[in-house]
């Protein structure tokens, strides 16, 4: 049966240079980067150039990255940890709608324990306004933590102007750049970032391999205590492994990125093209031009989105939606509510993500499918019914 | 996705008795205050017998099973007998419902006895 991925940045396979350079870590380099004899030796090498790695992807400093076990965690470290560590100098954080849960739950839990939490909204096409950034900070603001790309509809902010405002004010900026990084350049030096969130497996890594990078002179509060590893910021045996697996994703990612980012941005767009020719009543997501290169987030309106993800699955084409019904919690995206979509059309819509394995001779075959899908879901549609009764009135916005 | 039994996933994949009756008897119509979805019944009536049923679905894989399963039940019941029949008995003829997906099974016969309400309701205002 045919099998095509669109859904790569809930998972992608490891690039088989990344595993190969993973494997003798496991076993063969099995020692305690930390021991003082012989086996700490080649690890604590290894842990080394991993790290160099990884701040060659962000123009930082090695001894600013800090290996954690997913994106998630490192937002937690960098909003949790900064919170704790300036909470005299002042208790107000501002971020933005759109972050990930990691971002906004944490948001939650400070906001009960004593700090004001300002969630900046955004336009149509998912942008933080830096206007709206530069009123919202006051003489309390301790951080702004805005992510680099949304990893749902694509839209890449823009942190330039937004870490400017902020570095104006003196106030420290954290990114959530785990959908960015390895798909858009980031440098820390250039962008004037304090703190940047990434994660391994959005550029081919493996998954638990994580890091947040921090400026020198940031100073934050481990969220776990012990030993010193990891500059005391985060304690455990590293994991050499995994941190070898980034390092070597970070540099694979780094080198290619210029080559793969236009090849897939023009595949992307090629897919794009094809759909809104072949399916009538499709709606973009997300900005058309500044969004990620292997990103394309569509609501196909007049129906629900599990419904299409399920008849998409059976013909292969494997897609997530942010429709409430396939939420655990029965809630439609956050991101899609905060542009400001209709909720039908939030109910609709689809995340189609690209990977190594997409190619241009399926392009056909998936703007045939979810053509006839999206018919046979529309026949059965009372809010496709309604439109054919009473005309244009209800036609996407486009 | 969540697991779907067999028996849902048939229906998903065949949905029977899709489309809305222009010359209905009654009409039912209800939103999910839930996920925020939506069925519509048209039903036709003859010798107090559910003649035909048609309906149309905006929801998940579970919700368009929920409303195939029901025409199917429905069809050829007296009207009495449509109104006993329950979202728990719709959940077990579908080899049940993941957890999540029940509030899911509330709309089908909810929209199914609200069509035959509505025909009561007219017939009542002929006599
Ligand atoms: S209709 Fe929304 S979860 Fe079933």
């Amino acid at each position: 049966m045919k099998k095509i991925n669109l859904d790569y940045t809930a998972a992608a396979p490891l690039d088989s240079r990344v595993v190969d350079k993973m494997i003798p870590y496991f076993s063969e380099h099995y020692g305690n980067p930390s021991s003082g004899h012989l086996l700490g030796e080649e690890p604590r090498r290894a842990l080394v150039q991993a790290r160099e790695e990884v701040a060659r992807l962000v123009g930082g400093d090695p001894s600013g990255v800090i290996f954690t076990a997913s994106a998630s965690e490192s937002n937690n470290l960098a909003i949790k940890g900064l919170a704790a560590a300036a909470r005299k100098k002042g208790t107000h954080i501002i971020s933005s709608a759109v972050e990930h849960f990691s971002v906004l739950n944490v948001l939650k839990t400070l906001g009960k324990e004593g700090f004001r939490v300002t969630l900046l909204p955004v336009d149509s096409d998912g942008f933080v306004s830096p206007e709206a950034l530069r009123e919202a900070i006051t003489d309390e603001t301790i951080l702004v933590s805005i992510q680099a790309a949304n990893p749902e509809i694509g839209t890449i902010q823009p942190l330039k102007e937004l870490v400017a405002v902020a570095r104006e004010k003196g106030v420290p900026f954290h990114s959530d750049a785990a959908a960015a990084a390895g798909w858009i350049p980031i440098d820390v030096e250039e962008l004037g970032l304090d703190l940047v969130s990434l994660a391994a497996d959005q550029f081919y890594g493996p998954k638990g391999a994580a890091a947040l990078y921090i400026r020198k002179g940031i100073r934050l509060r481990p969220l776990i205590e012990g030993g010193i590893q990891e500059r005391g910021l985060r304690a455990g045996t590293e994991n050499v492994p995994l941190a070898v697996g980034m390092g070597e994703a970070a540099k694979i990612a780094r080198e290619t990125m210029k080559e793969r980012t236009v090849e897939t941005a023009a595949l992307r767009d090629k897919l794009k093209e094809a759909l809104f020719e072949g399916v009538p009543y499709l709606h973009l997501n997300g900005h058309p031009e500044q969004r990620l290169p292997h990103n394309l987030n569509v609501s196909v309106q007049f129906v629900e989105g599990e419904a299409l993800l399920m008849r998409l699955n059976m013909a292969g084409i494997l897609v997530s939606s942010g429709s409430s019904c396939t939420s655990q919690a029965l809630k439609s995206s956050h991101v899609l509510n905060a542009i400001g979509l209709p909720p039908e059309l939030a109910q609709g819509s689809l995340l189609l993500t690209l990977g190594p394995g997409s190619k241009h001779e399926d392009i056909p075959y998936v703007v045939e499918q979810l053509k006839q899908v999206a018919e046979l879901l529309r026949s059965m549609s009372p809010l496709y019914h309604q439109y054919l009764k009473e005309g244009n009135r209800n036609a996407p916005v486009q | 996705m969540p697991q779907y039994s067999d028996k849902v996933m048939e229906h998903f994949t065949n949905p029977r008795n899709i489309g809305e009756i222009s010359e209905a008897d009654g009409t039912g119509e209800v939103g999910n205050p839930v996920c925020g979805d939506m069925m519509k019944f048209t039903i036709t009536v003859k010798d107090n017998r559910i003649e035909d049923v048609k309906y149309l679905t905006f929801g998940c894989g579970a919700a368009i099973a929920v409303s195939s399963m029901v025409s199917e039940m429905a069809k050829g019941k007296t009207l009495e007998e449509a109104l006993q029949i329950t979202n728990k008995q719709v959940a077990e003829e579908l080899g049940g419902l993941p957890g999540n997906k029940m509030h899911c099974s509330n709309l089908g016969a909810d929209a199914l006895h609200k069509a035959i309400e509505d025909y009561m309701a007219k017939e009542k205002a002929q006599s």
